[in-house]
């Protein structure tokens, strides 16, 4: 049994609808986050294995991108969770919605 | 030394610098000399302007220093720059000349004024506006000058602000002038999309050239006039300045009748190439507008009490005449004119205002009369501006008036008649006002017809309250029955107060009416006396003074001025004719020359001076000798300026209000309407669009979804696999 690259590209697929539907249906921020990083990290894997399919350096080259920019959004992110949590015990994505305009 | 010209008006704009941010150690008298020092200094310098000027071959006197490019805007480029030329440098010296006497006597006269480092302020920055408006090399910097002079008169007219007549008085001045300004500003953008330029140098040499089109020049020069009206008080945008005499009377002296009013005549004399250019009739136009205010106003100057209204319609009337010389194409005389009435126009106007000052404020010449014994230099003084305003030779006004005169008869007998008939009534109100004034009984101690008819009401009520008194004390004695006697008495006391009554009521029946001027007798109190309210014996205490010497001083200057000022333009021969020689640069050969023999300007003389003798004839059968009831030249419709200021204000608060009101109407509902609806529109849809704003992250979450989806399939759709 060869693994083809579909196969790849099918768990990313999974992967990247577990997370949307994760962060669509689940209110806990942190939960919320990790499905984020669910779907950051699929398209991760898109660009890896079509790299690899395609011979093209690129799509490697991108997912250093995307690792580095989900890092910082990462240290923005929690600082914002932690602070929530501190104000509010237990709070939820929802309670957030006091800050809008 | 013309290098320096711009020294002419900076010393008054330095001395309002230092005037307004030098603070409160500047008080009286530092702020008031450091002002007439300023004024004295530019005076030297324009001296010193003219002398070089003077040096010159006639034909090269003319000289335009730039200071600093001002308006560079595309094709649109001013100067900040000086013309200096005969023209100019004439009005500057008796702009900073008469301008430095009336500070000098300000020094006096505002003494002891709240305001006095403000006063001085003004005054100087006055000065610096209105050289400017005569210096600036171009039609633009002379409207910065004409504006800020406007400014000036309403800051000065308004002076004493907390009165609300004064504020009134300042702000109409500055409303009437805006309609005047209009039309000046309509001129300038003529001039440059016709000309490419504003400069007076350009504009008038091509001119002079002859290539502007006539209907060009003819709504230029219109446009011109429409201004100088409204600056000079032609009718009939005249209506300010009677009302401008509210301001101080040096204020009245500088602005409203020596300079500021003149800049009218400055104006069109300045660009007499283009009135040359233009059609016929606006010479014409020009001539009976003047020929016409002059007697309107001299008409309305006959039946005034205050002395300075009498003094405002009088320069009314006498710029009436420098516009007909304008229109006559009599420049020189009308330049002439305007530097003979600047000195004894500022001469009459100082020396009303001290004997303003004098009577402690009065201005109504009802309550003035033989002033001459308490203020003999004011009177002497004021009696020579009297003759020289009355064109009695030699004095200035003759020579001047004469002048224009003459070109009157030149251009058409009718502008002459008219003329001839102003001089008259000139003579007449002239000398109305200084036998008023100086001459004959003094009646500031009179008790005033409203006091004489206080006291009369008090005495009738007194002597009523006795009668009722009396009664009751004879129905209280009837029912007490006892003694007779008291009965008795008590009836002959009714029967004394009833007599009294009777006796007081047919006096008042029969009491003559209070007249205006109470010329041969004091108001004859006889059975009141005792009852005037007690202002009447603090007044007779008070005596009118002379005024201090700062004040006098200047009087004589200009007196001495009004004398000899005739001597600039003699119209004997081709020499004596200085100033015209002086001019001759400056007026392109546009000066209109006399057709008429010599013979004709004698018997035209004599009878100006005749018309002069007849006028003063009959005030002095009037007033002095009175041999003439005076109340039959005071006509209550010639003291109300014919009705037309009641009937402008009527029809300005009337239908004027309600059309500005519909106006106003128009922009609230239509033009605000429309900008308001597309706000409300803007403002409902955003309400719509923000309720998907509702801050919960994954309806956020499920929009990009849905978008991404939507792009995938369209991108899908229009892909051709």
């Amino acid at each position: 049994m060869v693994v083809t690259t579909s196969w790849y590209l099918t768990l990313a697929a999974v992967l990247f609808t577990m997370g949307a539907v994760g962060l669509l249906t689940r209110r806990n921020p942190l939960v919320m986050f990790m499905c984020v990083e669910l779907m950051l990290n699929a398209v991760n894997l898109t660009f890896v294995s079509l790299g690899a399919d395609l011979g093209d350096l690129s799509g490697q080259l991108a997912v250093f991108f995307v690792l580095v920019v989900a890092a910082a959004e990462v240290v923005v992110g929690l600082a914002i969770i932690v602070a929530i949590t501190r104000r509010r015990q237990g709070a939820t994505a929802d309670d957030l919605s006091v800050l809008g305009g | 030394m013309l290098d320096a010209v711009w020294l002419v008006p900076a010393l008054p704009l330095a001395g309002f610098l230092v005037l307004t941010f030098g603070g409160r150690r500047l008080r009286e008298p530092i702020a008031g000399w450091l002002a007439t020092g300023c004024m004295a200094s530019s005076f030297v310098a324009t001296l010193g302007v003219f002398l070089a000027l003077v040096g010159r071959p006639s034909d090269d006197r003319r000289w335009v220093t730039t200071l600093f490019e001002w308006v560079p805007a595309g094709d649109l480029r001013v100067d900040a720059g000086f013309l200096v030329d005969p023209l100019s440098v004439t009005m500057c010296l008796f702009i900073t000349g008469v301008g430095a006497l009336i500070h000098l006597y300000s020094i006096g006269y505002m003494h002891g004024d709240d305001g006095y480092r403000r006063f001085f302020a003004y005054l100087n920055l006055f000065a610096f506006s209105m050289l400017v408006l005569v210096l600036g090399d171009n039609l633009l910097l002379t409207f910065l000058g004409w504006e800020g002079v406007g400014a000036c008169s309403y800051l000065l007219i308004s002076f004493w602000f907390t009165d609300e007549a004064n504020a009134t008085a300042g702000k109409k001045a500055f409303v009437t002038n805006r309609i005047g300004d209009w039309g000046f500003m309509v001129a300038i953008f003529l001039t440059f999309f016709t000309f490419g330029s504003i400069a007076y140098v350009d504009v008038l040499d091509t001119t002079a050239a002859g290539t502007v089109a006539t209907s060009t020049a003819t709504v230029i020069a219109v446009m011109l006039f429409v201004g100088a009206i409204g600056k000079s008080a032609q009718f009939p945008l005249y209506l300010w300045l009677p009302d401008a005499m509210a301001g101080p009377t040096p204020v009245s002296a500088l602005i409203h009748a020596a300079t500021m009013v003149t800049s009218g005549i400055y104006l069109l004399t300045r660009v007499n190439p283009i009135i040359a250019d233009a059609a016929d009739w606006v010479p014409t136009l020009i001539a009976w507008t003047g020929a016409g205010t002059a007697l309107f106003a001299a008409t309305i100057a006959v039946a005034q009490r205050d002395i300075k209204k009498v003094l405002a319609y009088s320069t009314i009337s006498q710029l009436g005449y420098m516009f007909l010389a304008v229109g006559c194409g009599a420049y020189v005389a009308a330049v002439f004119h305007m530097v003979t009435h600047a000195f004894f126009k500022a001469l009459l106007f100082l020396g009303s205002g001290s004997v303003i000052h004098g009577m402690n404020g009065d201005q109504d010449m009802a309550h003035y009369g033989g002033l001459r014994r308490f203020m003999p230099v004011t009177a002497g003084t004021f009696v020579v501006g009297w003759l020289a305003i009355a064109g009695v030779p030699p004095f200035a006004g003759f020579w001047s008036k004469d002048e224009i005169l003459a070109f009157a008869w030149n251009e058409s007998p009718l502008l002459w008649a008219v003329g001839l008939v102003t001089a008259v009534l000139t003579a007449f109100y002239m000398t109305r006002q200084v036998v008023l004034t100086f001459f004959g009984r003094g009646r500031f101690a009179d008790p005033r017809p409203a006091e004489v008819e206080a006291a009369w009401e008090a005495r009738l009520a007194e002597v009523d309250a006795t009668v009722e008194a009396a009664k009751q004390t004879v129905a209280a004695e009837t029912d007490n029955g006892q003694p007779a006697e008291g009965l008795e008495a008590a009836e002959q006391a009714l029967a004394a107060a009833r007599a009294e009554q009777a006796t007081l009521r047919a006096a008042a029946d029969v009491r003559p009416e209070p007249s205006g001027f109470a010329l041969e007798a004091a108001p004859d109190v006889g059975p009141v006396a005792d009852a005037l309210p007690d202002e009447v014996a603090v007044r007779a205490e008070h005596h009118p003074h002379e005024s201090p010497r700062s004040m006098t001083l200047p009087l004589v200057v200009l007196a001495a001025l009004s004398v000899v000022g005739g001597l600039v333009q003699l119209p004997f021969s081709s020499t004596t004719k200085r100033l015209e020689h002086w001019l001759e640069p400056t007026l392109f050969h546009n000066e209109v020359h006399l057709t008429i023999g010599a013979g004709t300007l004698w018997i035209l003389a004599v009878v100006a001076v005749l018309g002069g003798v007849v006028g003063i004839g009959v005030a002095v059968a009037a007033y002095a000798a009175r041999r003439v009831d005076h109340r039959l030249f005071e006509q209550p419709v010639l003291a109300d300026a014919w009705r037309l200021d009641r009937a402008v204000s009527r029809f300005m608060g009337g239908p004027g209000r309600a059309g500005f009101e519909a106006v106003a109407r128009f922009d609230e509902a239509v033009v605000d309407g429309a900008v308001d609806g597309v706000a409300t529109l803007v403002r409902k849809e955003a309400g719509l669009l923000r309720r998907f704003h509702n801050g919960l992250v994954r309806t956020y979450a499920v929009g990009i979804g849905v978008g991404a989806v939507g792009l995938v399939a369209w991108f899908l759709s229009r892909s051709s696999f």
